[in-house]
C-alpha cells in the first residue's frame, strides 16, 4: 500500500564525503527525501550510518558535499546551523536524554532556551508532546527513573515539541531489551502515518519493510542501492544486498 | 578553675569573637569567588581554544605547584615595589580566591569530562548554541557531580584561612596568637580556638551535605 506522497523534496544531500583519521568514512552520499517520506537506511555495522545522519545536521562536518532542507543550503556557521537544527529532529540510539531533567524538562528545554517560547506555553506544548507518546503520567520522572522503551518515546517527544521538518533516527530501538521495541516503533509508525518526513536507520527489517517508501542500503560508506522495500527484499540487485538481508532477518526477526 | 573560666569567658571569647568574624569574613569573600572562577577555568580548558585552554591550564599548575602562603606573600609584600597595594583582608581574600579556585576548577574539569558527549550531542541537535548547551546542559550535571571535591577545597579553605595572619590580617588564629601570647595560656588558647574551628567545619560541612542531597537527581546515585 502506497502512502500519497508529495512531490516536494524536504532534505536533499549531495555527494557527502567523511574521513575520520584518514580513512574514508563517507564516500560520496547522495539521495532526496519528499514530504512526507520515510526512508530507511540499512547495511552492516561501521558503514557510516550514523555519520551519515550526524552529517546531515552536522553534528559532525561532512568534509565535501552539500545538504539542502526545504530548499536553503545547510551551512555550517554559528549562528546558521542553529537554526537548521532546529528543524531535524534527532533521535539517538542510546537516548542521551538529560540526565538531570524531567521527562517533562526534557521536552521543555528546547521550547524555552532555543525557541524562547514562553515558559506556560512551553509546558502546555512539553504536555501535549508527552501525550502523543503516551508518557504524561510519566511526566515528572527523571531518565534513570525510566524504562529503556519510557526513555526512548521522550527523546522522541523532545525532537517532535521543535516541529522539525524532517526526523533522523539512529536505530533508536537498538539499545532496548526486545519487549520494549514494540511501544518505540508504534510511536515511529504514528509518525509515518501522520506525514513526517523521516530518515530511519535500522535493523527491524519487518518494520522497515511496512513504514519505508524507500530502503537504502549502504556499504562501506556508499549507496549499494536503494528502492521500495518489495524490490529490495524480493528482487535485490546485487549478490551482497541479498546476502545482508538473509542475515539481518536471522538476526533480528521480522 | 574559677580563674579558668574567667579568662575564657571574660577575655579570651570576646576576643577570638572578633577574629572568628573576620575568619567567617575571609571564607565568605573567598567561596563563591572561588568557585565562579573555577568553573571558569575549567570551562575554559574543556572548550576553549588552544590559547584560551593552555593559559588556564597553565593557571592551574602555577596555583596547585606553588604554596599558598608564598603566594600570599607576593600579594601582600611583593606586588607594593610594582605600586600595587592591598590591605591584609584583601591580599588574604585574593590569595585564597586564586589558589582555591585553581583546585576547584580540576574537580569541575574532572566532572565535565565525566559527561557521556551524547549529552552535548542532543543539546546541539536541539539547535543549542554551545555555550547554552554548556549552561543549561553541561553544567548542571557536571557542578553536581563536582559537590563532593569541590565540599572538600571549600572545608580546607575553612582552615588554611589561618595562612590570613601571616600577612598581618589578624583573624581567629591571629587573635589567638595573640591573646596566648600576652597570657602565656598556649594550651587553652589554641583548644578553645581549635574547637571555633571544628563548629566552623561542622556547620560548612553539614550545609554542603544538604546540598548534595538536595541537588541529587532522583533515580541516579
Ligand atoms: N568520532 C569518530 N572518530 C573517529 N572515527 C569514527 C568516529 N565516529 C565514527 N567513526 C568510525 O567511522 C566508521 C563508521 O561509523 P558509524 O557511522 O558509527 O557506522 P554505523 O552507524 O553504520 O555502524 C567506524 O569505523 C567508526 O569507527
Ligand atoms: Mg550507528
Amino acid at each position: 500500500m502506497q502512502k500519497g506522497i508529495d512531490k516536494v523534496v524536504v532534505l536533499e544531500v549531495e555527494d557527502i564525503h567523511k574521513k575520520y583519521r584518514g580513512q574514508d568514512i563517507l564516500k560520496g552520499i547522495s539521495f532526496k527525501v519528499r514530504k512526507g517520506e520515510t526512508k530507511v537506511i540499512i547495511g552492516p555495522s561501521g558503514t557510516g550510518k550514523s555519520t551519515l545522519l550526524r552529517c546531515i545536521n552536522q553534528l559532525t562536518i561532512p568534509d565535501k558535499g552539500r545538504i539542502w532542507l526545504e530548499g536553503e543550503e545547510v551551512i555550517h556557521t554559528k549562528k546558521n546551523i542553529n537554526q537548521f537544527r532546529q528543524k531535524m529532529g534527532m533521535v539517538f540510539q542510546d537516548f542521551n536524554l538529560f540526565d538531570h531533567l524531567t521527562a517533562l524538562g526534557n521536552v521543555e528545554i528546547g521550547l524555552t532556551r532555543v525557541k524562547r517560547m514562553d515558559k506556560d506555553e512551553a509546558r502546555q506544548k512539553a504536555i501535549e508532546e508527552l501525550k502523543k507518546v503516551g508518557l504524561e503520567e510519566q511526566a515528572n520522572l527523571y531518565p534513570a527513573q525510566l524504562s529503556g522503551g519510557q526513555k526512548q518515546r521522550v527523546s522522541i517527544a523532545r525532537a517532535l515539541a521543535m516541529d522539525p521538518k524532517v526526523m533522523l533516527f539512529d536505530e533508536p530501538t537498538s539499545a532496548l531489551d526486545p519487549e520494549l521495541i514494540g511501544e518505540v516503533l508504534e510511536v515511529i509508525k504514528n509518525l509515518a502515518i501522520q506525514g513526517m518526513t523521516m530518515i530511519l536507520v535500522t535493523h527491524e527489517m519487518g518494520f522497515a519493510r511496512s513504514v519505508a517508501n524507500e530502503i537504502i542500503f549502504m556499504e562501506d560508506g556508499k549507496i549499494l542501492e536503494s528502492g521500495p522495500p518489495y524490490q529490495l527484499f524480493n528482487n535485490p540487485k546485487y549478490e551482497r544486498t541479498k546476502r545482508f538481508l538473509k542475515k539481518i532477518t536471522e538476526l533480528y526477526g521480522e | 578553675m574559677n580563674e579558668f573560666y574567667y579568662f575564657i569567658r571574660e577575655i579570651l571569647l570576646p576576643s577570638l569573637f572578633e577574629g572568628t568574624l573576620v575568619t567567617i569574613k575571609l571564607i565568605i569573600f573567598s567561596i563563591p569567588l572561588g568557585l565562579i572562577l573555577g568553573v571558569l577555568i575549567a570551562v575554559g580548558r574543556v572548550y576553549g581554544n588552544r590559547i584560551i585552554s593552555f593559559l588556564c591550564a597553565v593557571y592551574v599548575i602555577f596555583f596547585r605547584g606553588t604554596p599558598l602562603l608564598v603566594q600570599l606573600f607576593i600579594l601582600y609584600y611583593g606586588l607594593p615595589s610594582v605600586g600595587i597595594f592591598f590591605s591584609p583582608f584583601v591580599a588574604a581574600v585574593i590569595g585564597f580566591i586564586l589558589c582555591s579556585c585553581a583546585y576547584h576548577s580540576e574537580y569541575i574539569r574532572g566532572a565535565i569530562q565525566s559527561i557521556k558527549s551524547g549529552q552535548m550531542m542532543a543539546a546541539e541537535a536541539l539547535g543549542m548554541s554551545r555555550v547554552q548547551a554548556i549552561l543549561y546542559i553541561i553544567l548542571p550535571q557536571a557542578l553536581r557531580r563536582a559537590i563532593p571535591g569541590c565540599s572538600n577545597e571549600i572545608i580546607y579553605l575553612v582552615k588554611y584561612s589561618s595562612l590570613a595572619f601571616m600577612v598581618t590580617c589578624v583573624e581567629l588564629t591571629g587573635a589567638g596568637k595573640i591573646i596566648a601570647t600576652r597570657y602565656f595560656k598556649y594550651t587553652e588558647v589554641f583548644l578553645v580556638v581549635g574547637i571555633i574551628y571544628l563548629l566552623m567545619v561542622s556547620v560548612v560541612t553539614k550545609f554542603l551535605d544538604m546540598l548534595e542531597k538536595k541537588l541529587e537527581i532522583p533515580g541516579l546515585g
